[in-house]
């Protein structure tokens, strides 16, 4: 086969499993509104625990919806790889001698698409219960839409190495929260500084450098961690 | 086709089964039998790849290999028919007709219906239908006959002659109670490791 039929199965092969990875995601729809209304009511639980005054709610705004955002993600990180795991589609993947690292791409992608965008979406309405100041609400959706994709990327890592795991799930937050630190001091300093009317640009160029090493790093080793899963 | 020599593949630094050797040719069967636990699972996950040996060689010259194991890989959530779908183009062999082969596997009457909705009978049919849609080369089955009716088994060894004489070769792995009739047999028994 030349290097153009290869180039036209491996792209076939990668918008089949997105495809089916959406249609799979929304035959389960309670697995896919659980995250986003999981993510709604932690952020209306502040204002309710810590009194609704205004300008505290601003100042934590941006630390309540990322916190919120990371919790979310890591729930609905499991399920990234779990079911094909569990009924042997993984293995059809791996014998299909399609590489595992454009399957991984495509799982993380669709993971996204259902479990990341939604929160990028539902971000203004969030802003707004926090009373966040509207000048740094474009810098709080983009911070949300450069950053959750790195969430889900470094996410799928996490379930690779537990996925054989009875419980992975427990283990998968304690190994990826960690990861997520840095992620998390970025976005908020930068929707911080925007609120603050200071230069905001500089962080922004962080998380998309973050977002580009970890689209080309992070499916390699997420492919490395489900062979090691799998024997 | 498919040459394996002296694979050992060790669980815990224990071999699961005494070194395999074998050379398939195209238009053969190798009937792996065994008792339980000898290794026939494991030995076939070797050979599709899922596996790495611990030593020896695998030598693969086919276009293609197809598994069916324990775990069937057909998502609940999908009908038949998307199912195997999904497989066709995840597989680039856009040639072949879903509706066909399911009328083939005998799942004419479910195939619109959810995946989850199946006897475990179908559910195996419906992973048959995906050994045709693969177009593969190289079959490889572990315990085909499993939860198949009388028509199921006989389903099986019809798919396996039409496949074999089409210059195909088969690794099937069974506990023995039925054979299928096929001139190019090779019968290999498994030992297990452990009893060395």
């Amino acid at each position: 086969m030349n290097a153009e039929a290869v180039n036209g199965s491996l792209s076939r092969a990668f918008f089949a499993l997105l495809r089916r990875d959406l249609l799979l995601a929304f035959r389960r729809r309670t697995e896919l509104l659980f995250p986003v209304i999981f993510l709604l009511v932690v952020v209306s639980l502040f204002p309710l625990g810590i009194g609704p005054g205004p300008q505290l709610l601003a100042r934590i705004a941006p630390g309540v919806i990322w916190i919120a955002a990371l919790l979310a993600t890591v729930i609905s990180l499991d399920a990234l790889f779990r079911s094909d795991f569990e009924d042997g589609t993984m293995e059809q993947f791996v014998i299909s001698g399609h590489p595992l690292t454009l399957i991984a791409l495509a799982k993380i992608l669709a993971h996204w698409l259902v479990a990341g965008l939604p929160i990028v979406l539902m971000s203004p309405l969030l802003a707004l219960w926090m009373n966040l100041p509207t000048e740094s609400l474009g810098v709080m959706i983009l911070t949300l839409a450069i950053g959750t994709p790195i969430l889900s990327l470094i996410g799928s890592i996490g379930v690779g190495l537990t996925i054989s795991l009875k419980r992975g799930g427990q283990l998968l937050s304690l190994l990826v929260f960690p990861l997520y630190v840095p992620i998390l001091i970025i976005a908020t300093a930068a929707v911080m500084a925007a609120s603050d009317s200071l230069p905001y640009t500089q962080f922004l160029g962080l998380l998309t450098a973050g977002l580009i090493t970890s689209v080309t790093l992070a499916p390699f080793a997420a492919a490395a961690a489900l062979k090691i899963s799998l024997s | 086709m498919l040459t394996a020599s002296q694979i050992v593949f060790e669980r815990y630094f224990e071999p699961v089964f005494e070194p395999v050797d074998f050379e398939l040719k195209s238009g053969e069967l190798l009937l792996v039998t065994g008792a339980n636990g000898c290794g026939k699972t494991t030995l076939i996950r070797v050979l599709a790849g899922i596996l790495h040996p611990t030593s020896g060689s695998i030598d693969l010259q086919a276009a293609g290999m197809a598994y069916v194991g324990h775990y069937l890989g057909i998502k609940d959530d999908l009908s038949v028919l998307e199912n195997l779908r999904f497989m066709r183009d995840f597989l680039g062999t856009s040639g072949t007709s879903c509706e066909e082969l399911i009328s083939e596997v005998g799942l004419t009457r479910v195939v619109e219906q959810q995946a989850r909705t199946l006897s475990a009978g179908q559910r195996k049919r419906c992973a048959l239908a995906r050994l045709l849609v693969s177009q593969a080369q190289l079959w490889l089955l572990d315990e085909p006959y499993s939860n198949l009716d009388q028509e199921g088994v006989e389903l099986v060894d019809r798919l396996l002659d039409n496949h074999l004489g089409a210059g195909g070769a088969c690794v099937l792995a069974t506990h023995g109670a039925h054979r299928p009739e096929w001139g190019g047999t090779i019968d290999y028994h498994l030992v297990s490791g452990a009893a060395a």
